[in-house]
C-alpha cells in the first residue's frame, strides 16, 4: 500500500469478502411468505408476534410470494394443496429458502400410514432447507430452526447460489 | 306442541303407506324409508304444519358392506322434536333423491356423501367433490376403499 494512504481510511473502510457480504445480507433479511395451513400456523403467528419477535432476524412477513425469499410450510400439505404449494415456490425470487415446520410438513406427522389425503413430507414437491419436528413446535423450536437456515446461508458461496 | 317419534312414524304411515319400511325406538329414533321416496316424506316433513322439521341436522352417509345408507338427522325448533330417516341403497348403483329443494344445506351434504362414498342424489344442481380433487379416484370411506398409487406423479402412499 502507498504509505501516503496509510491511515487515511481507518474508520470509513472496511475489508470484506464478497461472500461474507452477500451472505450477512441474505440472511439478515429473510422475508417470509405466510404459510400456515393448519395449528403450525398459530406457532407461526406466535413467533412473529411481539413476545417471540422474529423481527429482530429481519423477518418481515410478505402475503405475496414474488416479495418473499423465505417458504415457512406451517402444517398439513394434502395433495390437493400440493400443486399450489409447487405453483407459489416457483412464483419466489431466487434465491429462495423452505422450512418444513412441523411433523406434517416434514414428514405427513400422524396421517403417515392412514391418511390417504395428506403429501408424505412437502420434500416431494419442492425442496426443504430446514425441517423443524414438532407437532406443532413451539416458537423457540421455529427459531432455531430459522437460525440453522442463517447459519446455512452464512457459509454459502455465490458461486454456488442462484 | 311436540310429537313423540313414534307419532312422527304412524303420521308418516299413514301419509305414504308401503315407503314407509319400519321404525327403531332407541335413543336415537329413526324411520326406514324407501329410497325413491325420500324426497316426497322430507318435504312433507318440512313443510306439514304438525311437523315442521325445519332444520337438516345432518345427512350422512355409511357403508354397511351389505349396502349402503344415507341418514337425515332432522330437528323441528318450533316443535322441539327430532327424527332420523335412514334410506337403505344398493352398493353397486347407490340412487337417492336429492332433498336440496327441501333444505338448501343438503346442497353440500350431499356432495360430500357423493364425494366420501360416491352415493348418487338425482336432481342435484351441482354433483362435484366436495373435499377431494376433482380428478381423485375412488371414494375414500367406502370399506373396499384402496388407495390409488400416484395421484398426479406424486406417490400416495409411504
Amino acid at each position: 500500500m502507498d504509505l501516503r494512504l496509510e491511515g487515511q481510511f481507518n474508520d470509513n473502510v472496511i475489508v470484506t469478502s464478497l461472500d461474507y457480504f452477500i451472505n450477512w445480507a441474505r440472511l439478515s433479511a429473510l422475508w417470509p411468505m405466510t404459510f400456515g395451513l393448519a395449528c403450525c400456523a398459530i406457532e407461526m403467528m406466535a413467533t412473529g408476534a411481539s413476545r417471540y419477535d422474529w423481527d429482530r432476524f429481519g423477518m418481515i412477513p410478505r402475503a405475496s410470494p414474488r416479495q418473499s425469499d423465505l417458504m415457512i410450510v406451517a402444517g398439513t400439505v394434502t395433495l390437493k394443496m400440493s400443486s399450489r404449494v409447487k405453483k407459489l415456490y416457483d412464483q419466489m425470487a431466487e434465491p429462495r429458502y423452505v422450512i418444513a415446520m412441523g411433523c406434517c410438513a416434514t414428514s405427513g406427522g400422524p396421517y403417515w400410514q392412514h391418511g390417504y389425503h395428506v403429501l408424505k413430507g412437502v420434500d416431494r414437491v419442492i425442496p426443504v432447507d430446514v425441517y423443524v419436528p414438532g407437532c406443532p413446535p413451539r416458537p423457540e423450536s421455529l427459531l432455531e430452526g430459522v437460525m440453522s437456515l442463517q447459519e446455512k446461508i452464512r457459509h454459502q458461496t455465490i458461486a454456488k447460489v442462484g | 306442541m311436540s310429537m313423540t317419534p313414534q307419532e312422527i312414524f304412524d303420521t308418516l304411515q299413514a301419509r305414504f303407506g308401503d315407503a314407509i319400511i319400519d321404525f327403531t325406538d332407541n335413543l336415537e329414533p329413526w324411520i326406514r324409508v324407501k329410497p325413491e321416496s325420500v324426497a316426497e316424506v322430507c318435504a312433507y316433513l318440512h313443510d306439514d304444519d304438525a311437523l315442521q322439521f325445519e332444520s337438516l341436522m345432518c345427512l350422512s352417509g355409511v357403508d354397511y358392506e351389505a349396502h349402503m345408507t344415507v341418514v337425515y338427522h332432522l330437528s323441528s325448533s318450533s316443535h322441539r322434536h327430532r327424527i332420523a330417516l335412514k334410506a337403505e341403497v344398493p352398493r353397486d348403483n347407490p340412487h337417492v333423491p336429492t332433498v336440496e329443494q327441501v333444505w338448501k344445506i343438503a346442497n353440500w351434504h350431499e356432495r360430500e356423501a357423493y364425494d366420501m362414498f360416491g352415493i348418487v342424489f338425482d336432481g342435484h344442481s351441482d354433483l362435484r367433490r366436495i373435499l377431494c380433487p376433482d380428478d381423485w379416484e375412488g371414494y375414500p370411506l367406502r370399506k373396499d376403499y384402496q388407495v390409488q398409487e400416484y395421484y398426479r406423479g406424486i406417490k400416495v402412499e409411504v
